[in-house]
């Protein structure tokens, strides 16, 4: 709705007319973007004063604060009756919204996510202190790319209208290549860098194309628009292969973001040369925003596709969790390991997308919420027993840690049971509701076969408890007394506590969830009736200027014959 | 009744405090420092002194004329999937809790860890925790989570306090079982999914209300049970499904055997009785044909293979294929002197193999073998350690006077009712189990000691007194079964009763003309039990 406004208004009026922006919804992104690039100021100015600490201070306050600008949204969406910092219940109405002319959206899963990316950045920053200082490098670039990354994905977890998840997905990925990259001393990070350069902006290709081609079937881009669209006329032959060509490429690219097999292969060179810190960030965030994307444009937006998007997703997500955990079992670098782990959770999620339904996007945000901190912290441990120069990732370094650092093998043991998926862990509850999503959604058989490939991933996590804990110690394992950075430390202390936890007492979690559904909200009345001469123009001319009047608050059924399509308009 | 409420008055919550206790336990010894190795121990075995007494209290307390679930205590724990935290006790689960309750204390008394105490203690005070879940819990979302709560404790008990290939039988313990478990939440999963879809939307873990709901259609009932039976036939172990057994078994420290043989095996037999008959009434009756064949199987493989061993830990362990091969048999005769008869061999086992467990531990500690063929003639060198191995070996035979033989006849006699000739062939696996005890104990105990067996020192007093309530039960239960039958049977009979009621026109064999039932009942019930004519 919003571009279609842009687009046509300077031919009715000299007045060019913005949409209403409600800022305080933009808040969380705001606060990141201006931290990021505040940050970048502050350390070309002063960088040689403050250094690392003080970075590392600023990106875990700029995360807690995007967090905490995000509460008074979640009251809002949630329309607590009372106030909470700036919401006022009197003075604002409760409720989902969008803003921005409807191109970005506020509901309890954007919110819901922008805490969690928030949260996971100020995590991931205190692993990236851990190393930089152990390492002695003292870059700014770490801290300020996690931020701006994050922000990227935070356009991407609200994006109402796919040219804005488009533009997340770059701002996303854009930081994330260089932070593969920023390892100067290993050659590997630079080749993972580029080779997570070369196949990114593939896989960005294709998600244009598809987003094209959509526009082509639906005359929009808006997912307001094409969701009413999609409700008002039945697509039929060329266009509905338009559409259908659309969605199969903006999978492809959502699922190379997310590392689903066929689109994998990227993922255990990368993991394998990137700093561990970035993957860490890469193996949280990148997927948390990447597959709200998904439940984005699939289950919101094309759920009158959903019978021809299922079973793609259902070969994925099989794909995924077979293929991760076979290849996984026969890794000797721990850092591959767990990206193929991570390719097997991601199967796991896809359980969730592929039930598209209310109990499904449920299973995506349990997961998401739990595999983030899981990741984060397993990767922590990961990068501390690297040591110096974050190279010694092979299987014969963990062996015999138990006994030379029993703390920090305790640590591993626990999450690794929990991605696992054991309980009292919040990784039980994580494969628990992707199950119920699939025996719900009547693919019972994906849940077996997505459980039984979780036993042989609980095989490899095994071999690694196992050798941490029944081998004695041999050449590679760290000294005893492997310093553990305190940064680093209390990273570790809050993923362990966050997996307990949820473990414990799944009750918090799932009553957020559960208030958490990604919804479509159409852009408020008034922001149209903003836009001046339009309920006056003759239906004619709003034929003309494109399928701008399809959605929005005219349900007018609009043959988009402007757009270039040739969709019949059958009801 | 009035019992029931005095029960039920209690102030005192007793059920949780079992599951809590060995929690509570097992933080405390977390908590504590590595070095204070006594504390360790000291924590480790109050709590399971006090688990123990909880459990004794509990049979005490305990009204023998209500079949139902008693000293029921509920609270919600996860509203928006409707789990509850629901724990009850009824005359099925009444006597595997007590074992618990017992065998874990000894365990503990019997056997010390000889490195890495804390973490040693802190797991196997945690297993209890587990196994009291399993066995208490009146929802199958905590039912479930006991169950995988077991596996953790004991992988790390195998893996790092066992012999040998202790890392190769820890990971296929884990992994049979984990196979097994993954299928059941499947079907748990869907079971809550399809009976909480019949009460209009949402799901529903409560065992009583989906067992009594009957939504499923025959073929999701028979699906589902498979599913389940998935489970619990790698954890009894059923025949095709025992590969992980003698591994673990032989590998595993003393107290992780005796927990591991006399509590964890009963958890799949349990199981079998109070999810597989209970919730799938109809497809049990469908599978029973098949169940009992695996389970007469196992019980012939199982001492088969038994007798062929020249290890004498993975003897016992094949011997608990054999004996858990009657239990399975006598719960799916589907009548009440089968399912009894389960419950007892289910017990008995626990107490007999609990103690030849201790007993090879004892023998590893002072020859650090169990290989036959390194051992003879210790009958001379240690005559107590002897009588003792041949009080309990007699009593897992199934010598008539002693508990082993309870269980052995009930399964049969039910099983006869049931499918005659299957009861035949079954009667030969006691014979069988003769043999290869006689066998190996003629070969261990008899001769001349050989150099290395000449210095083998007799049973400490303080190895002897662990071994003193075993004794005891195992002549009690042998000699005078009345008072615990009389508590198993009315909740049997309900459940048979269930199944009747469920399966349309099934009737329990063996209750058909109802005069075959009564010797047992009333035998039981006046004392002149079967194995009183011995």
């Amino acid at each position: 709705m919003s571009l279609s406004i842009l687009a046509q208004t300077p031919l009715l009026t000299e007045q060019i007319p913005t949409p209403v922006v409600s800022w305080p919804a933009l808040l969380p992104l705001i606060v990141m973007a201006l931290g990021g690039l505040l940050l970048l100021t502050f350390a070309s100015l002063f960088g040689r004063r403050v250094g690392t600490p003080f970075f590392t201070w600023w990106t875990v306050m700029t995360g807690l604060i995007a967090f905490g600008t995000a509460v008074p949204l979640w009251a809002q969406v949630q329309g607590w009756d009372r106030r909470v910092l700036w919401w006022n219940p009197e003075q604002t109405p409760a409720g989902a919204f969008s803003t921005v002319g409807g191109a970005f959206g506020i509901d309890g899963f954007s919110v819901l996510l922008t805490m969690l990316i928030a949260l996971a950045v100020a995590v991931c920053a205190l692993v990236m202190a851990g190393t930089s200082e152990r390492d002695g490098e003292r870059h700014v670039e770490g801290p300020a790319l996690l931020i701006l990354s994050a922000t990227g994905a935070m356009v991407m977890v609200g994006a109402n209208d796919l040219i804005v998840l488009f533009l997340g997905l770059e701002v996303l990925s854009l930081a994330v290549y260089v932070l593969a990259a920023m390892n100067l001393r290993r050659v590997q990070s630079q080749e993972a860098g580029l080779k997570y350069f070369v196949l990114g902006a593939f896989s960005s290709a294709f998600f244009l194309y598809g987003i094209a081609l959509v526009y082509g079937g639906t005359g929009s881009t808006s997912l307001v628009n094409i969701t009413g669209f999609l409700a008002d006329n039945l697509l039929l032959g060329s266009s509905s292969v338009l559409v259908l060509l659309g969605i199969a490429l903006m999978v492809a690219g959502l699922a190379f973001k997310v590392a689903a097999v066929p689109f994998h292969s990227w993922s255990p060179d990368v993991y394998d040369g990137a700093p561990t810190s970035s993957v860490a960030f890469m193996a949280s965030v990148v997927k948390i925003a990447a597959f709200a994307g998904m439940v984005r444009v699939l289950v919101v937006g094309f759920d009158t596709f959903a019978a021809d998007w299922r079973p793609i997703l259902q070969v994925l997500a099989v794909l995924s969790l077979v293929g991760g955990a076979l290849v996984a079992l026969v890794q000797t670098n721990v850092k591959r390991l767990l990206a193929y782990s991570s390719i097997s959770h991601a199967g796991f999620i896809l359980l969730g997308v592929e039930a598209a339904s209310d109990t499904g996007t449920r299973a995506v945000l349990v997961y998401l919420v739990a595999y983030t901190f899981l990741v984060i912290g397993s990767f922590a441990v990961v990068s501390i027993v690297g040591r110096s120069g974050d190279g010694m990732h092979s299987l014969d370094s963990y062996r015999g840690l138990g006994r030379v650092s029993p703390a920090l093998a305790g640590t591993f043991t626990i999450l690794l049971l929990a991605q696992a998926g054991v309980p009292f862990t919040s990784g039980f509850y994580a494969k628990f509701y992707a199950v119920i999503a699939a025996v719900d959604a009547q693919s019972a058989w994906l849940a077996v076969v997505a459980m039984l490939s979780a036993v042989i991933a609980a095989y490899l996590y095994l071999r690694l408890v196992v050798t941490m804990w029944f081998v004695a110690p041999g050449d590679q394992t760290p000294a005893p007394g492997l310093p553990i950075p305190a940064t680093t430390g209390v990273a570790l202390v809050v993923c362990v506590a966050v997996t307990l936890f949820i473990g414990i007492t799944p009750g918090p979690l799932t009553s957020v969830v559960d208030e958490a559904p990604p919804v479509v909200v159409e852009p408020p009345v008034e922001q149209v009736a903003d836009a001046p001469g339009l309920d006056g123009l003759p239906p004619g001319l709003l034929d003309a200027l494109g399928g701008g009047g399809a959605g929005g608050q005219d349900p007018l059924t609009v043959d988009p014959g402007g757009a270039g399509t040739p969709a019949g308009g059958a009801p | 009744m009035n019992g029931v409420l005095a029960a039920q008055g209690l102030s005192f919550p007793i059920l949780p405090a079992l599951v809590f206790i060995p929690i509570i336990g097992a933080l405390i010894i977390a908590a504590l420092p590595a070095r204070r190795v006594e504390l360790h121990r000291l924590v480790a075995i109050a709590s399971a002194v006090v688990l123990g007494a909880l459990s004794v209290w509990l049979l005490v307390a305990f009204d023998p004329s209500n079949p139902g679930l008693q000293f029921v205590s509920s609270a919600m724990w996860v509203e928006a999937l409707d789990i509850k935290f629901v724990l009850g006790v009824d005359g099925i689960s009444l006597f595997l809790v007590v074992l618990t309750g017992i065998l874990f204390p000894i365990a503990l008394f019997a056997a010390k860890p000889e490195h890495s105490e804390k973490g040693y203690y802190f797991w196997l005070t945690l297993l209890g925790a587990g196994c009291m879940a399993v066995f208490l819990a009146g929802d199958l979302f905590l039912f479930f989570l006991g169950f995988e709560l077991t596996l953790v404790p004991l992988y790390f008990l195998i893996g790092k306090w066992g012999h040998g290939r202790r890392v190769y039988a820890a990971n296929k313990f884990f992994l049979f079982t984990m196979a097994g478990s993954a299928l059941m939440l499947v079907c748990i999963v869907a079971l809550a999914v399809l009976d909480g879809a019949g009460e209009g939307g949402g799901v529903t873990f409560d065992l009583v209300r989906i067992a009594e709901g009957g939504v499923l259609s025959e073929t999701a009932q028979r699906v589902l049970f498979l599913g389940f039976v998935a489970a619990f036939a790698v954890k009894v172990p059923v025949f095709p499904f025992h590969t992980w057994l003698p591994d673990a078994h032989t590998e595993a420290p003393t107290a992780g055997s005796v927990d591991l043989a006399g509590v964890l095996l009963k958890l799949g037999t349990y199981g079998f009785i109070r999810y597989g008959l209970y919730l799938f009434p109809e497809a049990a009756v469908w599978a029973a044909p098949a169940l009992i064949s695996l389970g007469l199987i196992g019980i012939i493989y199982g001492a088969v293979v038994a007798a062929m061993q020249r290890n004498l830990k993975r003897l016992v362990a094949y011997s608990s294929v054999s004996h858990m091969g009657f239990a399975v048999m006598g719960i799916f005769a589907l009548n009440v002197e089968g399912l009894e008869g389960s419950i007892m061999q289910m017990v008995n086992h626990g107490i007999i193999t609990g103690a030849l467990f201790i007993l090879l531990g004892y023998l590893y500690k002072r020859r650090h073998t169990y290989e036959i063929s390194e051992l003879s003639g210790l009958q001379k060198v240690a005559p107590v350690f002897a009588g003792l191995f041949t009080l309990f070996m007699l009593a897992s035979i199934g010598v008539p006077g002693l508990a082993g033989f309870v269980g052995e006849f009930l399964i049969l006699l039910g099983t006869f009712l049931a499918h005659r000739w299957w009861a035949v062939v079954a009667a030969v696996g006691v014979i069988l189990a003769a043999l290869y005890m006689l066998w190996a104990y003629q070969r261990v105990f008899h001769g001349e000691p050989s150099e290395a067996n000449r210095s083998f020192k007799d049973i400490k007093l303080a190895e002897f007194l662990p071994l003193v309530p075993l004794i005891g039960l195992v002549f009690f239960i042998g000699l005078y079964p009345k008072p615990i039958l009389e508590r198993i049977e009315p909740s049997v009979q309900l459940l048979v009763e269930h199944i009747e009621r469920q399966v349309p026109g099934f009737e329990s064999p063996g209750t058909q003309d109802g005069s075959e039932l009564q010797p047992v009942a009333s035998g039981a019930g006046s004392g002149s039990s079967p194995e009183g004519g011995e």
